[in-house]
Order: C-alpha cells, then structure tokens, then sequence
C-alpha cells in the first residue's frame, strides 16, 4: 500500500482561496452603493432570466458574483431563512445582520470542510430608516465578513471599479447621478472605457420611501429614463 | 363553538376594471361582539384579496401563511403565480384545516384578485372541504352572506365603476348587518367603516376611512327615506 502525498494544511487553504479566486475574477462585476433614499445595485448582466440581484425581505437585497448555481442556491436559503423568521415571528424581526452571519457560517463550513469552495462573493444589504442606519455586508468566499460603507465592488475587476468609485462616490447622491457612477465604474475596466446599454444591465434599489418592501428593480423604459 | 371570535359578512363585487372586496367590523362570541373594529379583508399580494368569515383566530392564521407562501414563491422564482394558481393554493391550505371544521372550527374565505392574463376581476369562493368555485359578478360569505347576496341581486350592474362596486359593497354589507345581528352595520359614532379594497391593473388598493366613511354617509342618508334600500322597478 502506498501512503497519499502529506500536503500541509497552509498548502489546502491557500490552493483553495486560489481556484475560488480565479472562479470569481472571470465573472462580471457587480457594484453596491448608498444613495440618498437608499441602495442602489447594478451588474453587468446581460440575462433577463438568471439574476444577480434579488430581493431576500422588506429591507434586505442580496446581490452576487462568481458561479450562478452556487449563488442562487444561497440566495434560495437566504429567502426561505428569512420569511420562516418573518412568518414565525414578526416583519421586523429579520435582520440582514442575522442573514450575513448564517451565510458566514454556510460559506466558512464549505470552505474548510467541502472539496471544493464557493466561487461567490456575496452583498447582503440592509436599508434603514436614514443613510446612518444602512448596512452592507460583503462576504467573500471562505465565510469572512466585512461591513462596508458607501460602495462595493465585487467580481472580475473588482479593483478598477472600487478606484473609479473612489473618485467619483460622494454621500447623498441622487439616485441618478449615484447610477451614472455605478454605471461608469463597471465601464471602467483596464482597456478602452466601454459603453454600457441599459440592456446589458441589471439594477435595482432599496428605496427607504417605499411602503413595507423597498426593493424594486428598474427595467426596461424605467431603467433607461433613470440612465439617460 | 361560540367560546372563540367569528368573523361574519365578506362581499366581493367585480366591475369594468377589476374587483372590490368589502367587510363588515364585526366579531362576535355567541351573542356577545368580541371586538368591533377588526379587520377581515386582507391584501394577499400584489393584485390579489382575501376576506375571512369563520373562526377569526384560525381564519387570521390562514391569510397569513397564504400571504407568506405568495410572497415566497415570487421571491423564489423571480414571477407572481397565477391567479388560478393562488387560488388552488388557498383551496389546500383550507383543506388542512378540514380536521378542526368538522369539529365546529371553520374557515371559509372569499378570494377575489385582477388576472393580469385575463384582463379582469375574478372571485373564488370555497367549502370548508377545500372545494374551490369561481364565482361571476359578485359573492359573500359569512352569516350575514344571504342577505348580502340578495341585495347584490337586486343592485349589481354589467357596467360598475369602481365607485358603483365600492357602494354596492357597503350597501349589501348595510343589508346583512339589518337582518344578521352577527354582522355589524357602519358605525357612525365611533366612525368605524367597513374595510373596502379595490383591485385592478394597477395593484391592490384599500380605500380610506375618509373615503369609505362617505360612501356610508351616502348608504345611510339613501336609508333615512328607504329604509329596505333603493326600490328595483318590478315591471
């Protein structure tokens, strides 16, 4: 009987952050930011079938990058979690900190524990009552959580567009000016600026001046008056 | 079974645009009125309504779990179901309950919403057994149901605006609360109207107390001079 090849525990972790991290940079780019009456999400995404954004709660939008099976299926989870714990006990009661933290746990176990990792990084947001109270969490495919402000990029070139959101985010954008730098960081890649149609995109917001369920997806005639 | 509340009278009236659903406020025990102002119509999503009559506490469960599953399954697939497929829903989660209806605890729900594939209003009524029954033009449910029905018979026209619907609504529930004492009739002092929504293509809507109290002010001054409602020529 030959013994297996020992390979150190460092060697794992680190082959398996690599080929998540090379599953997730061939993907498109998704940013998040705040505006004034909330948080808006674009991606670049060209399908009107498999989404990238979606709605988890009244509060709580989810938005990802990296492998749609895998994503989807967490987001599936994420929606039933939360309207078990809506229905079990009240509306209020579901958190989108409560919801980071048990895909914190779901990521870190299939991270350490399956042979292969999650090619995701995640957005799970929370719109408050006023800027102050928004929350976004950014998890990233081994179960860390980051709380962010302002804006995330995540996806191919995630780098690119977090520097061209640094130049041109400020606090309490419009929503259409917050679109048009969402819109020119994901345009923004390392060749020729490239221009982006509102077909090949996909947005929605948390809009804290909706009644009960704030998030709304701009499409079609709507997603292209708020472009223009 | 008259320890715990029940719900009574529930109508729901189509017009050229989609449907109104009405409910009296009215939950009683036996003879006594366990509380006056509840709510028994309920916005089930976005284009669709659901009133109770029966055993309010299981009644008020239902809608919630339907209106749980309803959401869910948008949020899942990413589409609304449609409105046949909302109603078969609602017909299994009355038949779960068909245990406790046999044992005097019933729950009967008027289910009425705008097919936005059809292009119109639609009303579902069901037994306690699940049986789902599309109904045309109008329906109630409920004790004082016969009543209510009886004068939308009398009342209901082809061609109703949404006004004409909401008005016929609170005149048939007016009608139920005179001969049903378990109906409660609008109750000017406390200024406490019966719950009316209206949809249509643009979603589900509940009109205001401001706006119901004076369609009730229309129906009681109309009843100053005929008591029994408008007269329906006969010949």
């Amino acid at each position: 009987m030959t013994a297996p090849f020992y390979v150190s525990p460092e060697q794992v972790m680190k082959d398996k952050a690599d080929y998540a991290r090379k599953g997730i940079a061939r993907g498109r780019s998704v940013v998040v930011l705040q505006w004034a009456e909330g948080i808006v999400f674009v991606a670049e995404n060209p399908s009107k079938a498999l989404h990238k954004i979606s709605e988890i709660y009244d509060r709580i939008a989810f938005a990802a990058v990296g492998k749609y099976n895998e994503f989807e299926m967490l987001r599936r989870a994420g929606v039933r979690i939360a309207d078990q714990q809506g229905y079990l006990y009240d509306r209020r009661d579901v958190t989108g900190r409560a919801l980071a933290n048990t895909y914190a746990q779901h990521l870190g176990t299939i991270f350490t524990e399956a042979g292969k990792p999650f090619e995701v990084e995640l957005v799970v947001a929370e719109v408050g009552d006023d800027a102050g109270e928004d929350q976004i969490y950014r998890l990233t495919f081994d179960g860390s959580v980051f709380e962010e402000h302002a804006y995330v990029a995540m996806g191919g070139q995630a780098e690119t567009v977090s520097a061209y959101l640094k130049e041109h985010y400020t606090d309490g954008l419009p929503l259409a000016d917050a679109l048009k730098a969402a819109v020119g960081a994901l345009s923004a890649t390392d060749g020729d600026p490239r221009e982006l149609l509102a077909g090949q995109l996909e947005v929605a917001v948390l809009d804290r001046t909706r009644p009960q369920r704030k998030f709304r997806r701009l499409l079609g005639s709507a997603l292209e008056q708020a472009l223009a | 079974m008259s320890d715990v509340p029940h719900g009574t009278t529930i109508v729901a009236v189509t017009f050229t645009d989609g449907v109104v659903m009405a409910g009296d406020r009215r939950a009683t025990m036996g003879n006594v009125i366990a509380q006056r102002d509840i709510e028994k119509v309920f916005q089930a999503d976005a284009y669709s309504a659901v009133g109770i009559a029966g055993t309010a506490g299981l009644a008020v469960e239902l809608v919630r779990l339907f209106q749980v599953e309803l959401e869910h399954y948008e949020k899942l697939e990413g589409s609304t179901l449609s409105l046949e497929g909302k109603a078969n829903r609602l017909s299994s989660l009355i038949r779960g309950n068909l245990g406790m209806a046999m044992q005097g605890l019933a729950v009967v729900p008027l289910f009425a919403g705008y097919d936005l594939n059809a292009g119109e209003g639609r009303i579902f009524s069901y037994d306690v057994t699940g049986g789902k029954y599309e109904e045309h033009s109008f329906h109630s449910v409920g004790s004082g149901s016969v009543f209510a029905r009886s004068a939308l018979k009398k009342t209901y026209r082809e061609d109703f605006t949404a006004e004409d619907a909401a008005l016929a609504s609170i005149s048939a529930l007016y009608d139920a609360a005179d001969d049903d004492s378990a109906t409660g009739g609008p109750d000017v002092t406390r200024k406490i109207y019966p719950v009316v929504a209206v949809v249509t293509a643009d979603g589900y809507e509940r009109l205001t107390d401001a706006e119901v109290g004076e369609h009730a002010e229309t129906v009681i001054a109309q009843r100053m001079t005929e008591p029994g409602g408008l007269h329906a020529p006969i010949r």
